[in-house]
């Protein structure tokens, strides 16, 4: 532990100037529950901290059925599942923030942040990639958007340029007979990270899936977009042997290794497990039957 | 919930059940203490002496303690499992801005060769002292080389970081058969096996092998119809206490030392570090603080001395506090272990031979607990051919420490399941096969002695008597499944003083830290004698110079023994009551009769606060002291019943229902016996299910924060709900049996006998984790 400067920018445009200000010394904090441990730990030294909490664009949370969801960076997640018109348009976001960590964390903890960080196991990205959700970032050189499955690109690592802060993320509306899932698994049942998880999105028309999105934790160095699971359903009728096949494309997609928390075999199954328990949940949400 | 059986009934029971052709009936003892005396303030529930500082926050732990002048330390811990220290150079960070000053294990007198007694058992003082700064060699990942104070814990940290210590690395092992098998890198140059007691010149990291025998086992097995041997591990745990150890020191100008600590035994932290610094104990002073938990790992001693260290060198108070990796890495932990158990019984359920193997994983300097997991493996059954071998092993990871019912749950972690099995072979109901063979007053257990008066029986047929036994299972892949374990009630010393006080109310003063409540079981002890409410009891814990002699909190003894010596003391405050009694009265002090509180002779009487109050004119202040060196140690037996189920896809195992059984003597205060019974089910649910120490390839210990070493949250576990059984022990004056450690030993094995039974596979390896299980089911084993 070493001394360190805090800044609480009120503005979008004063926290730019205090990284500018900083270029490389400085780290956002959001709700502190990963950086704080980190810079615990020793593993993340930085001259500044600049609280990003009293920026009103990072705050903002507004929906409506036309627009969808504008999610602000340091939104935490009590708020989220606390607002009953998002949680009901978005219930496997909710299914992620609801279960960060316990009580405490999630009265701190932002989706920003579990984006930012960019671990393999974080458990709102794998949603975020499945429900195709758009990060709006800015820097004192302009905005631009990214991804969600191209934010984070190494374990601990995303695709911000020095300078840059995410500001938002916007969540596209629901579509009609649409439902996605997301579901972890954890040897204990509260306070314990991802071994494997899986975050899945469903749109039905007709008996068949129109469209499908599939997302991994734990099984690659970031968050996996296991684009060949969505794909092997599209087209094919709503039945158990069309989620098999997707799962099996799930399984197929992971990386994982071996290690503390479970080894490489045990993980690619619980891809295929959880990949076909969510894709059912999900296709339950959107009003169809298996 | 718990459901007390009172001895009474349970003996009616038991003649019952004989008449189903189950088990002959036994011919019980009456029983000798219990049955036919009901008490006053033993067996009631008031609320704790120390409750309130506990709820507002005000008690004060020893990471609380401060004091003008205060510096902090930061201890150095080995990067390396196993390797030769060549060089330690201090210079950079004594020159540090802050630093006060740096030790090593050069700082202590070298030490003697002899043996000391650490608390529950006796070491050399060699290892003690070698494992509170390595000397020479570092033998394990997180192994204490060094020490800062500085005037902060950053500077001190800083600072440690700067101390430039050169290794040579060496190779290492992790387990027990590793460590044993040829080519295993020596931990000990100096370290000879010990085969059945004797010194033998074999250099090897076997501390220790020793037999113990009755009969003839493979006579018995010649004679069995089913004989079942199989293999089992379990993997290093920690105790899991939720307070880091911390020690802060002064060592005075006048050479006295005082040292506050959070210890399960103040005298032993006094006794070890006058020991290793070679001073006269007369010269510490330890003040036990409250104890965030210790479950065994707090006996030992580890910065006491370093602290002590540091503030001669600076002539300041030190405080040294373990972060958690600390408390992983160089604490504790209890022993991974290597067994083999082979039984084998008759058709018709008799046992005709047990034989076990048992190696246990000392850590880096001797000391497994070996030998009790060896005298309780087989320690509930009435068998004639037994044969046990124990082998103490040391292996590259921190140096064990005891942990509830040391050894214990090892053992049943194999025993119980081979019974299981051999029961299902036989197609007997698995209680009925236990009770069959389950070990009564008169039987022998494979060390030598005789059970006196013992509740095995009783807790068994409490089990099956239980409503949980009979109610049907939760759906598909789930199983239920029952053990039972041993453990023991120890002795050793204890002390206590009691002060009448002028408004009837009497201070209790007596050296036993208090993890589980027993200020307040030791209280009562003494109130039921005194006959005045558990309330009008002030007890107090207070440090070495303030109390006579008295053993660590450990062993399942301090309401046996402290509660004891309460018990004495407040006889001796009767006696001098009938003599104040006598005067109030006008009579004679001999013919003065004492009941419930109140003295009476000839016709009249006076109350204890009438006498309390008249102390000063009858002869003034009226205290009492009394030590006791109890014998009349009772073991206590602990049973589970407990309904999982199994994720066969995931490998999930999700305890449903949990029932602990004990028998605990008489139960002084049944809410503080239900908390340990549903504790120690917790601690080995954890053990069961999740913990372990997972070692990297470096030696290390990858999942040193609670993150990632998985001990139960509130949420894994259900209500565990108690049944206590009280067969009084006839060795104490109130029945009492150690009640703290039993528990813990049956649960492991009763929950892989449940996972049998819901997905039909046998896991011979702790922790049965999401991971094993699943690979368990996926793979037919
Ligand atoms: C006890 C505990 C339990 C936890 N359990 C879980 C769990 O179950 N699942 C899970 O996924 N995680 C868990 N976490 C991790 C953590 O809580 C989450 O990742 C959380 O969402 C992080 O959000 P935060 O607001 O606290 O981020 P912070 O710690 O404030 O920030 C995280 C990182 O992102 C950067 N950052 C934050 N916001 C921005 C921004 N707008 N622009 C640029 N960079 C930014 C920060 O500089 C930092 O590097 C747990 C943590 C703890 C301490």
């Amino acid at each position: 532990m070493h001394w360190v400067d805090y800044q609480r920018p009120e503005s979008l445009d004063a926290a730019l100037q205090a990284f500018a200000a900083n270029a490389g010394n400085a780290k956002a904090l959001a709700g502190g529950t990963d950086l704080l441990v980190q810079m615990r730990a020793g593993r993340c030294a930085s001259g500044v901290l600049v609280d990003i909490k009293n920026i009103p664009e990072l705050n903002e949370m507004s929906y409506s059925p036309e627009q969808g969801l504008t999610l602000g960076a340091a939104v935490p997640c009590y708020r989220i599942y606390g607002d009953k018109t998002v949680s009901a348009a978005y219930p496997a976001l909710i299914d992620a923030v609801s279960i960060i960590g316990g009580t405490q964390i999630q009265g701190r903890a932002s989706v920003g942040g579990n984006l930012c960080n960019a671990a393999p196991s974080a458990d709102v990205v794998p949603v975020l990639i499945a429900l195709g959700v758009v990060c709006k970032v800015t820097s004192a050189g302009g905005t631009r958007e990214i991804a969600a499955e191209d934010f984070c690109v190494a374990p601990g690592k995303n695709a911000l340029a020095a300078g840059e802060l995410l500001v938002s993320l916007h969540f596209p509306p629901p579509a009609l007979q649409s439902g996605a899932r997301y579901i972890r698994f954890i040897p204990r049942n509260e306070m314990d990270i991802a071994v494997a998880g899986a975050g899945v999105s469903v749109t039905l028309a007709d008996g068949r899936f129109s469209a499908a999105r599939v997302a991994l934790a734990s099984v690659a160095p970031t968050p996996l977009f296991a684009r060949e699971a969505g794909e092997a359903l599209v087209g094919r009728p709503v039945h158990a042997a069309s989620i098999a096949k997707a799962a099996a494309a799930a399984k197929a997609a992971a990386k994982p290794i071996d290690d503390m928390r479970g080894t490489a075999a045990y993980r690619r199954n619980l891809c295929a497990v959880l990949t076909r328990r969510a894709l059912e949940d999900a296709v339950a949400r959107a009003g169809g039957k298996l | 919930m718990s459901t007390t059986l009172d001895p009474v009934q349970t003996q009616a029971a038991a003649n019952g059940a004989a008449g189903n052709g189950v088990h002959p009936a036994p011919a019980y003892e009456p029983n000798m203490v219990l049955a036919t005396r009901a008490y006053d303030v033993v067996g009631t529930r008031p609320v704790r002496h120390d409750g309130a500082d506990k709820v507002t926050g005000r008690a004060l732990y020893g990471a609380d303690k401060q004091m003008a002048g205060l510096l902090q330390g930061f201890v150095l811990r080995s990067p390396h499992a196993h390797a030769k220290i060549v060089s330690i150079d201090t210079s950079k960070a004594e020159a540090l801005d802050g630093v006060f000053a740096v030790v090593t294990a050069d700082d202590l007198p070298p030490a003697k060769d002899k043996i000391v007694d650490v608390g529950e058992g006796d070491t050399r003082l060699a290892y003690v002292h070698g494992n509170v700064l390595a000397k020479g060699k570092t033998l394990y990942k997180g192994h204490a080389v060094a020490a800062v104070a500085a005037t902060n814990v950053h500077v001190a940290e800083q600072a440690a970081k700067l101390i430039d210590v050169k290794y040579a690395t060496l190779g290492s092992s992790m387990t027990a058969p590793e460590a044993m098998s040829s080519g295993a890198a020596l931990l000990h140059d100096d370290l000879k096996t010990m085969e059945y007691g004797q010194p033998t010149d074999k250099a090897s990291n076997v501390a220790q092998h020793f037999q113990w025998k009755i009969g003839d086992s493979d006579e018995g097995f010649a004679k069995a119809d089913v004989v079942v041997e199989r293999t089992f591990d379990t993997a290093t745990v920690h105790q899991g206490y939720i307070e880091p150890h911390n020690a802060t020191a002064l060592w005075n100008n006048d050479g006295r030392v005082h040292i506050w600590t959070s210890t399960q035994g103040a005298f032993v932290v006094r006794d070890v570090t006058a020991t290793i610094l070679e001073i006269p104990v007369s010269q510490i002073k330890v003040t036990p603080m409250e104890i965030g938990g210790g479950f065994g790992g707090k006996i030992p001693v580890y910065l006491e001395p370093v602290a002590a260290l540091l503030s001669k060198k600076t002539g300041r108070p030190v405080k040294l506090v373990m972060t958690r990796a600390d408390v992983l890495e160089g604490t504790g932990p209890t022993p991974g272990s290597h067994v083999s158990v082979k039984i084998g019984a008759v058709n018709g359920g008799k046992i005709t031979a047990m034989q076990g193997n048992l190696a246990y994983e000392a850590g880096a300097y001797p000391g497994s607990f070996v030998a009790p997991g060896g005298m309780c493996i087989f320690a509930a059954y009435a068998c004639e051919n037994v044969t046990v071998d124990c082998y103490d092993v040391v292996v590259n990871k921190p140096s064990s420490a005891a942990y509830r019912a040391p050894g214990a749950t090892q053992a049943a972690f194999a025993a119980e399941q081979v019974i299981d099995e051999i029961a299902g072979k036989l197609g007997i109901d698995p209680i009925d096969f236990r009770l069959q063979n389950a070990a009564k007053e008169g039987s022998r257990r494979v060390d030598g002695p005789k059970f006196r008066r013992i509740g095995c029986v009783e807790v068994l047929e409490a089990m099956q008597r239980h409503p949980h036994y009979g109610a049907p299972l939760a759906g598909p892949n789930c199983g239920r499944g029952v053990a039972v374990g041993f453990w023991f009630n120890v002795g050793l010393e204890s002390s206590c003083t009691l002060s009448v006080n002028s408004d009837g109310t009497v201070n209790l003063i007596e050296g036993s830290t208090d993890i589980g409540g027993t200020r307040t079981s030791i209280a009562m002890q003494a109130a039921e004698v005194l006959g005045i409410p558990a309330e009008d009891i002030n007890p107090q814990v207070v440090d070495t110079d303030s109390v006579g002699y008295t053993s660590v909190t450990g062993g399942s003894r301090t309401t046996f023994a402290t509660g004891w010596a309460a018990h004495d003391a407040a006889q001796k405050i009767v006696d001098e009551m009938k003599v104040r009694a006598a005067k109030l009265l006008e009579a004679d002090a001999a013919g003065v009769t004492h009941e419930k509180g109140v003295y009476s002779a000839a016709g009249k009487s006076v109350s204890f606060r009438e006498i309390a109050a008249q102390a000063s004119r009858t002869g003034g202040p009226i205290s009492a002291s009394a030590t006791v060196k109890p014998r009349g140690v009772g073991g206590s037996y602990a049973g589970n019943i407990v309904d999982v189920a199994v994720d066969p896809e995931t490998g999930k195992v999700d305890i449903l229902r949990f029932t602990a059984v004990q028998d605990v003597g008489k139960a002084v205060h049944p809410s503080y016996v239900e908390g340990q019974m549903q504790g120690g089910s917790a601690q080995g649910i954890g053990w069961a299910l999740n913990e372990e120490y997972f070692m990297g390839a470096d030696g290390g210990m990858q999942n040193n924060t609670l993150l990632d070493y998985r001990m139960p949250t509130a949420l894994d576990l259900p209500m565990i709900d108690t049944c206590i059984v009280e067969v009084a022990n006839p060795g104490h004056p109130y029945g009492v049996r150690g009640v703290g450690e039993a528990n813990i030993v049956p649960p492991p094995a009763a929950i892989a006998n449940a996972i049998q039974n819901a997905v039909g596979r046998r896991l011979q390896r702790l922790p049965m984790n999401p991971p094993a299980v699943w690979q368990a089911v996926a793979n037919g084993n």
